[in-house]
Parts: C-alpha cells; structure tokens; sequence
C-alpha cells in the first residue's frame, strides 16, 4: 500500500540510517507541510507522528527510508510519508498499538501516539520481512 | 602474460623518454585551483600521487579498488581531505585528477593504435581515481560537519542563574536526544554548582516534542526530585500541548507555566521571595 501521491510531485527519499537522520526528516516534513497549508496545530503534529515513525525505523527496523511527499484526493490536499525498513518486522501487532507497549525502554507511545496524531495511518509488517509504516494528514 | 603487456603499455604511457609528465600536470592543476594552494605543497602532492600510481600500473593495478592500489588510495585520501577542510568544491577536488587525462591527451593525435587503447584504459582507471576523490571528499566534509554540529551542542545550551536560587535552561530548536541529554545533564549540574533548588526548563524555542524528548524532560525532572529540586516547564505552545495531549504522554504532577516570566515568579514564591510593585514606579 502506498499513498496517493500527487501527479508530478515525485515523492522524496530520505535515508533513515543514524540519528542525525531524523532531522532531516523533520525538516522536510515541516517543508511540506507548510507547502500544503496545513495549521500550525496540524503541522506539529505530523511532525512528531514522523519523528516517531522515522525513530522506530531506525530503531527497530534497523534503519531504512522514509518517503515523503505531497498527496491528494477527492480534490483534498495533504501531507504523506511512508517509513519501511527490511528489520524483524512486529511479531504481534494489537500489542505495539498498546499505549504503553514497549520492548525497547521507551514510553511505548510513538506507534499508537502517530496515529492519534495523523489522518490516515496503515501499518504493513510480516516477520523477518520488516515494516511499513503509511500516515497522511490533510489539509483542513 | 597479456595482462603484463597491459601493464607495459599504461606505465609507458605514463614515462615517455624526455617529457616531464608530472610538471605538465602539476602545471595544469595549478590553473584550475586559481593559486588558492602553494605551488610546492601541489607540486609535492601530485608528483608523490604520480609516483605511487605509476608503480601501482606498473605492478598490473586494474582500477582504485585494486589491492596495488593502496598507496595511491592513502595520496588521494589526503589530497580530497585537505581540499574538503581547505573549502575547495567537490569538481575542484576530482579535477585534480581528471587533469592528467588532458596532459595525455596527445596520445590520442600522434599515437599508435595500441596507444591509443592503453589511453583508454587510463583514462577508466583515472575516472574510477577520480570519483575515489568525490567520495572521501564527501565523508571529510561530513564529519566536519558532525563536528560542527556537536560544538554548537556545546554552544546552544547554556544555564542561565536567573536569581539566587534559581536555573533557566532556554531550550531553542530541534531537540534530538544527544543534545537534549547534554541539556539535561547541564542542567542538573548547575543545580549543584549554584546551589539552586528551582530549575526552569523553557520550551518557547522547540518546535516539536515528541516520546523521546518528553521521556528525557521527564527523568531529568524526576532527577532534580530527587536532588531536592523543583523543575517547572514554561513556554508550551498551543500546539505542542495538543501534540502532548494527542501523542498520549501524561506530565502529571509536573508543573507547567506558559512564560517564563510566570514561571519564574512562581519559583520566586516558592523561594520566598514577594516581588512588590511600587505604586510610584509606574511612571
Ligand atoms: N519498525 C519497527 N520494526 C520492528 N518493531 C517495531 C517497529 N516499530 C515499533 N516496533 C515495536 O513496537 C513497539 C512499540 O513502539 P512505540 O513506538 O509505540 O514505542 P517505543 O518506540 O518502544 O517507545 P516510544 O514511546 O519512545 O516511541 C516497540 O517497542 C517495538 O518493539
Ligand atoms: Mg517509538
């Protein structure tokens, strides 16, 4: 599944491979998202569900991208990003949406956390395999 | 035995009898550099990189990855270093290398077919030096930048004494969870170095808080608890506090102001100091 991109807006690719990552992708998230004309509310919010996403796919995944770009449709406008690793994939799914699931240390917030904070969110993983990670916010 | 012959013919291309190649070369990369390197410290650079490279042809290299090559790789790797650190373009950089195809290029009007194919040959191989030159270029220049971005960690977090007794950390910009550690610590440290039991964590400057930032917000709050201090954090904008509310995380127990002027009387209260304002002052 991937998202309904916006006909000559090739989405971009980010590496997802250290930390210092992570800004990066912040920055290009809060470019789109001011391109788009999203609230300064709805703005940080993607921003954050993206730090989250992007942070799990170096974390768990073991690093991996993050495409991102400009969608639409039914002639609404948003914001989408996809973050796919090739890691260990999430063995039980209902269990990592759980608030305060984590194996890792963490507050166990950022998976069900982005999804409260964005549109649509579909999460894509098999065992071995890795993960992929979809959310679009659109514009109001 | 063929591949002898090739190396013959790559090395001879490179020593012809009463040419000084190298000088030619050294001669056309100091035009394309503008000056902006000393002649002696070119001039040594290339004609070591020569050398090396001539003896790598000579013991049969086939391209920059070739284990001959390793001496020629150590020269290139200096020579992209200095020019990334001397703030010379990545083009400038390869043209270094690309230049030696030029000082050749005769070869290519006056010489035998077979020269002409050894030509070709070199010419693969320096284009595979040259691009040699635009990777290390690129990793210098990376790590020049990580450097830069760790001093700034530095820079960009100062605690500030706002009264007897009490911190401000003004927190301005991305938090990633390196710097946001480095606050953090600062900040605990100057709880002890001054004293203070009131510490004020100001966000007006974050755009984002996301689980890590607020997980390392709330440790070093409970940290400063725990050292007999209290924390206060002020400047949570509108939509961070949505964000906060939406993300899940829960900042119970932990006392927020939205400035800093009133989080800073409120720690003036709370170390018994009564602000008065003076009628007459107004004017
Ligand atoms: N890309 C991924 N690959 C494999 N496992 C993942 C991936 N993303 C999340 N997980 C698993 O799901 C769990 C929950 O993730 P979530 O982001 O909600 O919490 P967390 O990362 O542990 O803590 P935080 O609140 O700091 O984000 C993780 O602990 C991890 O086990
Ligand atoms: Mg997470």
């Amino acid at each position: 599944m991937t998202a309904p991109w916006t006909a000559d807006e090739e989405p971009q690719v980010y590496a997802v491979e250290r930390s210092g990552d992570l800004v990066h992708v912040r920055q290009a998230i809060r470019a789109l998202a001011q391109r788009c004309g999203l609230s300064l509310v709805d703005q940080t919010k993607m921003i954050t569900a993206a730090s989250e996403l992007a942070r799990n796919t170096l974390t768990y995944g073991g690093g991996g991208t993050v495409r991102a770009g400009l969608v639409s449709a039914n002639s609404r406008r948003g914001v989408g990003a996809v973050f796919e690793d090739t890691g260990p994939g999430i063995p039980d799914v209902e269990q990592a949406m759980t608030d305060g699931w984590t194996s890792g240390g963490g507050l166990g917030l950022g998976l069900s956390g982005a999804k409260r904070l964005v549109d649509d969110f579909r999460l894509r993983t098999a065992p071995g395999e890795g993960t992929a990670v979809t959310i679009i916010k659109w514009a109001r | 035995m063929v591949k002898r012959d090739n190396a013959v013919d790559l090395v001879g291309l490179l020593s012809v009898e009463g040419q000084d190649l190298a000088a030619s070369w050294v001669g056309e990369v100091t035009g394309s550099l503008g000056g902006r390197v000393g002649a002696a410290e070119l001039n040594r650079e290339l004609r070591e990189l020569y050398e090396a490279l001539v003896e790598a042809l000579r013991k049969g290299a086939t391209d920059v990855h070739s284990e001959h090559m390793s001496e020629v790789r150590a020269h290139l790797t200096e020579l992209s270093r200095n020019r990334a650190r001397q703030g010379f373009s990545p083009s400038e950089t390869a043209v270094s290398v690309f230049a030696l195809k030029r000082v050749l290029e005769p070869v290519l009007e006056k010489g035998t077919a077979d020269e002409i194919r050894a030509y070709l040959r070199l010419a693969r191989i320096l284009d595979s030096l040259g691009l040699f030159t635009i990777e290390t270029y690129t990793q210098t220049r990376d790590e020049l930048i990580t450097a830069q971005a760790e001093q700034l960690l530095e820079l960009s977090t100062p605690v500030v004494r706002l009264w007897d007794g009490v911190i401000a950390v003004p927190l301005v910009g991305t938090l990633d969870s390196a710097r946001t550690q480095v606050v953090m610590e600062k900040l605990l440290q100057a709880l002890v170095d001054t004293g203070s039991e009131q510490a004020i964590i100001d966000i007006t400057g974050v755009p984002a808080v996301d689980t890590q930032v607020a997980q390392h917000l709330l440790k070093t709050i409970v940290a400063a608890r725990l050292m007999g201090a209290e924390c206060t954090v002020s400047g949570i904008s509108p939509q961070i506090a949505q964000t906060i509310v939406a993300l899940g995380i829960e900042f119970d127990g932990i006392v927020t102001k939205a400035s800093l002027a009133d989080a800073l009387k409120l720690a003036l209260r709370r170390s018994g100091v009564d602000l008065v304002a003076h009628t007459g002052a107004q004017r």
